[in-house]
Parts: C-alpha cells; sequence; structure tokens
C-alpha cells in the first residue's frame, strides 16, 4: 500500500490555457488538490469543463502553464495509473458490444502485459470493483442492456479496478436513478477516507454543498476557487453563470 | 435420389475446382476475405466507413505509379493511401470546411489522378481489373504479395486486439491509462490502407470499401459480444468470397460484383432476421406469447 502524504499536491496545474485551433477554451486555470479532497467544478456548458478534465488526463495539450501529478508529469501520472476517467453517460457508445466485466477489465490495461492477459490479480480487482458498485449480477450483460444509473456504476468500477488515486468524474449524477446516487454518494465517502482526491463536474448545485470540500467555478477561466461555504455563494455563482441570478437556475430555494 | 444430389453437387461444386485458376480465386479471395472481415469489426465500430471508402479509392494513382515504375504495387498503394489520409487530417485543420466534405474531395481527387495517370501511362495495366478486381487472374507475384501482407496484417490486428477495441470504444480512458493513442490510431490506418490493397484485387477499387464494413455491420446486428463479432464477421466475408466467385462461374458474372452482392444479401437476412435486432424480431417475441 503507498503511503499517503496528505499534505502534497495531488494534483497542481498552474495557470493552464487551452486552445483548439486558436479558439481559447480554457485560460489561466489555477487548481490544487490534496488526498482526500473533494472538489466540485461548476460552470455552464462549454465553459471548460471537459477541457480541464481533458488536460489533466493529457487527452489534450496545453498550450501554456504546467500540471504537476503527485509531483510528476501527466505522461508518468499515465504511465502511473494515477488518474481514473469516468465518463458522461451521453460520451460513451452504449451500443457497442462489450459487457460489464470488460469494460472494468479496460482499468486494468494500463499495467497488463502487451497482449493485455489478465493475470489473477487482475481478475480479482475486477471482481471486487464490480462488488463494491453491485453489478455482480450483471457480469456479462452487454453495456446496451443497463440503464444510465447501472451504466454510469459500470465506469466507476473501472476506475475502482484501476486503483487511482485521483478521480476525475464528468456528471456523475446525471441520468441516474436514486439508488444509483445513493451508492455513488456512499462510495465518495470511502474514497475519501482512503485518501483518494475527487473532482467532479456538475449541474446540480445541491450535491455541491453535499459532498465538495472545495468548489472551484468556471468560466473559460477560474471565477472562484476555495472551501465550498466561502465561495459558494450567490454572487459568484452569478458570474460564473453570465449573470444570470441562481434564484432563476436553481429556484427560490436555493 | 442421393446419387442425383451427388452428381449435381459433383457437378457444381468440385468441377470448378478442377480448374488451377479457380482454386486460386478461391483460395485468395477467402484469405483476403478473412483480413478484410477481420479489420471490418474495427472500422464499423469505430464509423469509419467513410473513411475505408477513401483510402480504397485513394491508393489508385499509387497502384499506376508501382506499375510504371516496376515496384511492388502494394508499396505505392500504401503510400497513397496513408498520404491521403494524411492530407485529409491537414485540410480540415487548416480550413473551415466540413470532415465529410473534405474525405470526398481528397478521394475523388486521387481517384481522378488515377484515371488520368493510367490514360496517358503506357503501360500494360488493365484498368478493368483495378476497378473491378480480376480474382480470377491473379499472378504469382500477386499471390506472394496477397499473402505477404495478409499475414502481416492478421497479426498486427491479433497482437493490438484488445488495445485496438479500447481505441475504438473509449479513446479519451487508453489515454489517461498511458496506452499510445497516436499509435493506434495510425496502425488502424496503416492496416486499413494494406486491406484496400489486398481487397482490391478480389473485387477491385471500387468496392473493396464494401470487403472492409460490410461483413462488420452484419456481424454487429447478430451479437453484442466484440470476439464474437470479429468471428461472424470473418466467416461471413469469406463464404460471401466462396459464393461470389461459385455464381460467378456457374452463370458467367463479374466476380468482384458477385462476391460484393453475395455479402449485401447476408447483410439482408441479418437486418431482416437477426434474433435481437433483426427487424422481425417482433414476430418471434409474439411467438413466445402463443
Amino acid at each position: 500500500m503507498e503511503k499517503i502524504n496528505f499534505q502534497n499536491f495531488r494534483i497542481d496545474a498552474e495557470n493552464i490555457c487551452v486552445d483548439y485551433n486558436g479558439k481559447v477554451a480554457l485560460y489561466d486555470a489555477n487548481l490544487r488538490l490534496k488526498p482526500g479532497q473533494i472538489c466540485g467544478l461548476v460552470g455552464m456548458n462549454g465553459a471548460g469543463k471537459t477541457t480541464f478534465f481533458n488536460a489533466l488526463t493529457g487527452f489534450v495539450n496545453i498550450s501554456k502553464g504546467k500540471i504537476r501529478i503527485n509531483g510528476e508529469s501527466v505522461r508518468s501520472a499515465q504511465k502511473d495509473q494515477t488518474i481514473a476517467y469516468v465518463p458522461q453517460n451521453e460520451g460513451i457508445d452504449s451500443q457497442f458490444p462489450i459487457s460489464v466485466w470488460d469494460v472494468v477489465m479496460m482499468g486494468r490495461y494500463g499495467s497488463m502485459n502487451i497482449f493485455r492477459c489478465p493475470r489473477e490479480s487482475d481478475v480479482q480487482a475486477v471482481k471486487d470493483a464490480i462488488k463494491r458498485v453491485d453489478l455482480t449480477d450483471h457480469l456479462s450483460t452487454p453495456i446496451g442492456n443497463l440503464s444510465g444509473g447501472q451504466r454510469k456504476r459500470t465506469f466507476l468500477a473501472r476506475a475502482i479496478a484501476q486503483r487511482a488515486s485521483i478521480l476525475l468524474l464528468d456528471e456523475p449524477f446525471s441520468g441516474v436513478d436514486i439508488r444509483t446516487e445513493k451508492l455513488i454518494s456512499e462510495l465518495f465517502i470511502q474514497f475519501k477516507n482512503e485518501g483518494k482526491t475527487i473532482l467532479l463536474s456538475t449541474h446540480d448545485m445541491i450535491h455541491v454543498r453535499e459532498f465538495c470540500d472545495l468548489v472551484l467555478l468556471i468560466n473559460k477561466t477560474v471565477v472562484a476557487y476555495g472551501e465550498t461555504s466561502e465561495v459558494f455563494t450567490p454572487e459568484n455563482i452569478t458570474t460564473t453563470f453570465g449573470g444570470i441570478s441562481p434564484d432563476f437556475l436553481f429556484g427560490p430555494e436555493s | 435420389m442421393e446419387l442425383c444430389s451427388f452428381l449435381t453437387l459433383d457437378l457444381f461444386i468440385t468441377d470448378p475446382l478442377t480448374h488451377e485458376f479457380m482454386r486460386k480465386a478461391l483460395l485468395m479471395s477467402s484469405l483476403v476475405a478473412a483480413v478484410c472481415g477481420f479489420l471490418s469489426s474495427y472500422l464499423t465500430l469505430k464509423g469509419w466507413a467513410l473513411m475505408g471508402d477513401a483510402v480504397s479509392h485513394s491508393v489508385m494513382p499509387g497502384v499506376v505509379v508501382a506499375y510504371a515504375l516496376g515496384l511492388p504495387f502494394s508499396l505505392g498503394a500504401f503510400i497513397f493511401g496513408v498520404g491521403s489520409v494524411a492530407l485529409i487530417g491537414f485540410i480540415k485543420q487548416k480550413s473551415r470546411v466540413k470532415e465529410d466534405t473534405v474525405i470526398g474531395l481528397v478521394f475523388t481527387g486521387f481517384f481522378a489522378l488515377g484515371i488520368v495517370l493510367v490514360s496517358k501511362i503506357k503501360s500494360n495495366i488493365d484498368l478493368h481489373s483495378i476497378l473491378f478486381g480480376s480474382p480470377l487472374g491473379i499472378s504469382l507475384s500477386d499471390v506472394k504479395q496477397t499473402i505477404f501482407i495478409s499475414l502481416l496484417v492478421v497479426i498486427l490486428l491479433s497482437i493490438f486486439r484488445k488495445d485496438l477495441m479500447l481505441y475504438c470504444f473509449d479513446p479519451r480512458h487508453a489515454k489517461t491509462v498511458g496506452i499510445n493513442v497516436f499509435f493506434l490510431h495510425y496502425l488502424l490506418l496503416t492496416c486499413l490502407s494494406l486491406a484496400a490493397v489486398v481487397g482490391l484485387q478480389s473485387v477491385g477499387i471500387i468496392l473493396v470499401v464494401a470487403m472492409l464494413i460490410t461483413p462488420g455491420a452484419t456481424a454487429y446486428l447478430l451479437t453484442d459480444k466484440f470476439d464474437n463479432m470479429t468471428v461472424i464477421s470473418v466467416l461471413s466475408a469469406i463464404i460471401s468470397s466462396l459464393i461470389g466467385i461459385y455464381v460467378s462461374f456457374w452463370f458467367d458474372l463479374e466476380t468482384g460484383g458477385s462476391i460484393v452482392l453475395a455479402q449485401t444479401f447476408i447483410f439482408l437476412f441479418a437486418f431482416l432476421f437477426a434474433p435481437r435486432y433483426g427487424i422481425f424480431k417482433l414476430k418471434k417475441l409474439f411467438a413466445g406469447y402463443k
């Protein structure tokens, strides 16, 4: 078991910029997260949430700035299986001919040999991960036959099987049933106690208040960042959503 | 009765096998079909049908130039196949023209260049056999090349089978766990070019895209497991080739067209009667209730 130093930064992104063919998607963004922290990533569609995730996983190159994962480069974080990405349900082809077991096994690919032959330990990791998300009855079910919530749990299991210390989750609560929502919430608390670092994007403000120690409000760049209780104010949210008041967005009770 | 059907079998199945060119055509086309069928599962899942069409047409000038220079035609085809994809990527990135438009204009440009070159370069190139394939008239050096390329593609696909599946399914995850996505992208493109090269001998440049997408599409309707999909795809491709060649022999039809038509009929059959995804699956459901 790796020793976790709760004082060192897991994620340290400094002034990062990302542009696609000259179009700026994200600029001067900063983020620092320690082990055991859960951070909410909040912003409008097109505000750069997915781009932020892409930069952290190395799926897009940053044009400026620096990203350190556990003090090392993104490249070596990839090699060390440090980061797991849990995609949005819309981000995957649900008709792909593949079973729950095979998807979760993909979490182990990075640490297998070139032929991706599962070892005893890989099989065990996959079994355990599937058990934790309560899908043991669906091992060989094609993902096309799963509900939205079950599919979300499948990808969460893949991240668990990967044994990553950083989890990036794109809209983990969108389109899931109550049972899945409860299960994911419980898992978050377990992850936190295990010292994992979690960054999740969400549209649901209630979830931010419920789980997130920290919140990062973005609109192409960081609008506000800090402890949820301090930063997650109606004024900041209004700024993040381009002047629309949170009352209008979330109803008068928020 | 039994004797009668035995005689028919003898006449229709084994008699063609007494011809050397038929044996060669059946063997070579099955091999080519197997390679294209294997690749086909990946292309249909990745959504690369149009890319397959583009690459297969773009190899035309390569084939002509290679013949003119006395080089192996697969080499020329390969260079132009990969080159077309690079050009498509470049134009797409540097202009505001949409991708399908870029693909369309690049491959037709390459194809036209090939046709012009054929008419200009005096050689013994048979335009007809390039466009429509000539599995019955395949030469010995072509046989060697085809076997070599086919084995190469099958070995590459077998080694990177799972990585390619992951690349088609979720490239972002592949990248996140340190798998070289760039390499896989070009590996798949390389295999596509090579498969197009061997496929064009069977069915010709115009129809080779069918070899690269129809078996995969058929298999996709019949299974929910990736491994099964590959097996079904390869089998349906081989069966289509055999049917196509026999039918073309019995009725004196264009061989390439017959092979592709056989594939299309198998697809239509799956489309109508596939247990889960066919359009008549409802009937089966109702039958179950009674």
